[in-house]
């Protein structure tokens, strides 16, 4: 079980594609003015990330080494491909909103490092759950900076959550304040960079303090006495 | 007689940071009070209104990066930041824009970078670009000067057109930028921009009244004379030794250059050499903004070669860009190429031939 907590820490957290591995940035920077987009472009990418893990972990011993790299690219492309038909018939203004970053999802380095990486090297249900946790982390940073972007930006969540949720989605808006002048900076590519910034500072920030934390509870271990008593 | 012995150096700078601050700033007073001849009590309120937040976040920024705070108050470096600002923005801005401007130049642009003399680009012009990008209708909302208006605004009206956005008599500022005869006035370099899509050429252009009462023809009425005094300003600086030369001749004189040989091309579409000199904020970008010794180069031929840079983007952006004036960017993009200038221009040391440097390199 150990194994699945690591997998489920290193993708979330310490060694999350998007704020560690930096990874996958086109796509980050560039759909995430809004928390659907960030969501819809997350989800797509977890679903991917899974279904390459899985296959790519089932072929393992039957691919040869010299020519593994074709085969993940042509594994990658075919579920991207399936993924952006799925997203054209159900949920087709997300599928118009995305646009290019669908069928780019194939150029996700994200994916075909964990391919490479983890899946080529383990069994099938590591491999699923890795494609999971990975996929979760990517999602949860897409969220997060489309929420800070849409927020500044706009000064509303989950705007057009109906391209993702269907109907039920319609007044799920919610408006945290009105304004005449948008601040353009934030939906604009600049604030993604910025925002991006600010995400990564406070992981690190976080990361340090819980190192400072660890530390000092170390040198409070009791020390045990190794002199002989006279 | 006692004769102390110490060493050295024996001949000590007589100027801190804060001095040197402080006399920029006396140096763009003259300018400043010119604008508000012509163009009312707004730059007054949005001084005032960017140095208490420029100040409050350099204070709070400090704290949190347990830095002495005081000291570095001290320095004058944020007022001057956000006097910056402030002659750059349009007088009626709404107040909360100039607050967010000056937030993002102290806390972005400077302290996040580490604070003053580590910062890579100019905050105040980090500010200008981000409030331009982001409010770009508000942010080119210039009055007329005041020989334009009806009448004058009071010091009460501007005051309450900046915080609500109405003047006492409820009008907001695209009725009072709609003047006596109707015509819609801008800046005399919108107005080219605007002239030219309209299938105008240039010397038609400036038939319009915004180009009465300046000292030459092709000048905007209030534009040039502050241009004039921030020259004046600038050749103070020059003269205490605040500034060196080379960036405010270099950035002219490149501008001149590449604009005149536009102008040579093709009269009647790119706009004379005067034109792009004294309209604008080319002046106070030469002498006040591009000669920030923190982001501007730091050796003299790196110097000629950033300003020079500097003016040629700045008339391809003014000419050929969607935005009318274009100081605030040509500075930020070569703010960017100064570690590499520098890099390129390091004066020889004493003792060491150029060319044997190279062989240590290899």
């Amino acid at each position: 079980m150990s194994e699945y907590k690591t997998l489920a820490a290193d993708g979330m957290w310490k060694n999350n594609p998007a704020l560690v591995q930096l990874l996958g940035l086109c796509p980050l920077l560039a759909v995430t003015a809004t928390v659907i987009n960030g969501l819809g472009l997350g989800l797509a990418t977890m679903a991917v990330l899974i279904g390459s893990n899985v296959t790519v972990s089932l072929v393992r011993n039957i691919v040869r080494n010299e020519i593994r790299i074709p085969i993940f690219v042509m594994v990658i492309a075919s579920f991207v491909t399936i993924i952006q038909l799925l997203m054209n018939a159900f949920t087709y203004e997300l599928y118009l909103a995305l646009g290019i970053f669908i069928p780019l999802i194939v150029t996700n380095c994200a994916i075909i490092g964990r391919a490479e990486a983890f899946a080529s090297k383990n069994k099938v249900l590591p491999a699923a759950f890795d494609g999971v946790m990975m996929g979760l982390g990517f999602t949860v940073v897409l969220v997060l900076l489309g929420g800070m972007r849409e927020l500044l930006g706009a000064g509303t969540l989950l705007s057009g959550a109906d391209r993702l949720f269907g109907p039920v989605a319609n007044n799920w808006t919610v408006t945290v304040f009105a304004t005449e002048h948008p601040f353009l900076l934030a939906i604009l590519p600049p604030g993604a960079f910025i925002g991006m910034g600010l995400l990564i500072a406070a992981k690190n920030a976080i990361d340090q303090r819980l190192a400072a934390r660890q530390t000092k509870q170390k040198k409070q271990v009791t020390r045990i006495r190794v002199t002989a008593e006279s | 007689m006692k004769l102390t012995l110490s060493s050295s150096p024996h001949q000590r700078v007589r100027r801190d940071t804060g001095q040197i601050m402080r006399l920029v700033i006396y140096a763009m007073a003259p300018a400043m009070v010119l604008q508000m001849f012509f163009f009312g009590w707004g730059l007054l309120i949005q001084a005032s209104i960017a140095i208490l937040t420029a100040v409050g976040t350099e204070a709070a920024f400090l704290a949190l990066r347990q830095k002495p705070v005081g000291r570095a108050l001290s320095d004058y470096s944020a007022v001057l930041t956000a006097l910056l600002l402030a002659v750059s923005i349009p007088p009626a801005l709404p107040w909360w824009m100039t607050v967010l401007g000056t937030f993002c130049a102290i806390a972005i642009a400077k302290q996040l970078y580490g604070g003053l003399g580590f910062n890579m680009f100019n905050p105040a012009m980090i500010a200008y670009v981000i409030l331009l990008i982001s409010f770009p209708v508000a942010m080119t909302m210039w009055l007329p000067p005041q020989q334009f208006l009806a009448e004058p605004l009071s010091f009460a009206d501007t005051l309450s057109l900046i915080l609500t956005g109405y003047t006492q008599s409820g009008m907001d500022i695209v009725q009072l930028r709609t003047v006596v005869d109707g015509i819609t006035m801008a800046t005399p370099l919108d107005a080219v921009k605007t002239g030219l899509t309209q299938s105008r050429t240039y010397t038609e252009t400036l038939q319009a009244p915004i180009f009465e009462g300046g000292f030459a023809s092709s000048l905007g009425a209030a534009w040039s004379w502050i241009a004039l005094a921030y020259l004046a300003g600038g050749l103070f600086l020059l003269k205490a030794r605040v500034i060196n030369w080379h960036i405010p001749v270099a950035m002219i004189a490149s501008v001149i250059v590449f604009s005149g040989f536009l102008h040579l091309l093709d009269m009647d579409r790119y706009a004379s050499p005067l034109f792009h000199v004294f309209n604008g904020s080319l002046l106070i970008g030469a002498f006040f903004i591009a000669t920030d010794p923190v982001s501007a180069s730091t050796t003299n031929k790196g110097r000629l070669i950033f300003a020079a840079a500097i003016g040629f983007w700045l008339v391809i952006i003014r000419t050929f860009g969607g935005y009318p004036d274009a100081v605030a960017f040509a500075v930020i993009i070569m703010n960017m190429a100064v570690p590499l200038i520098d890099y390129y221009t390091r004066p020889r040391t004493y003792g060491h031939s150029p060319r044997s440097e190279k062989r240590k390199h290899r």
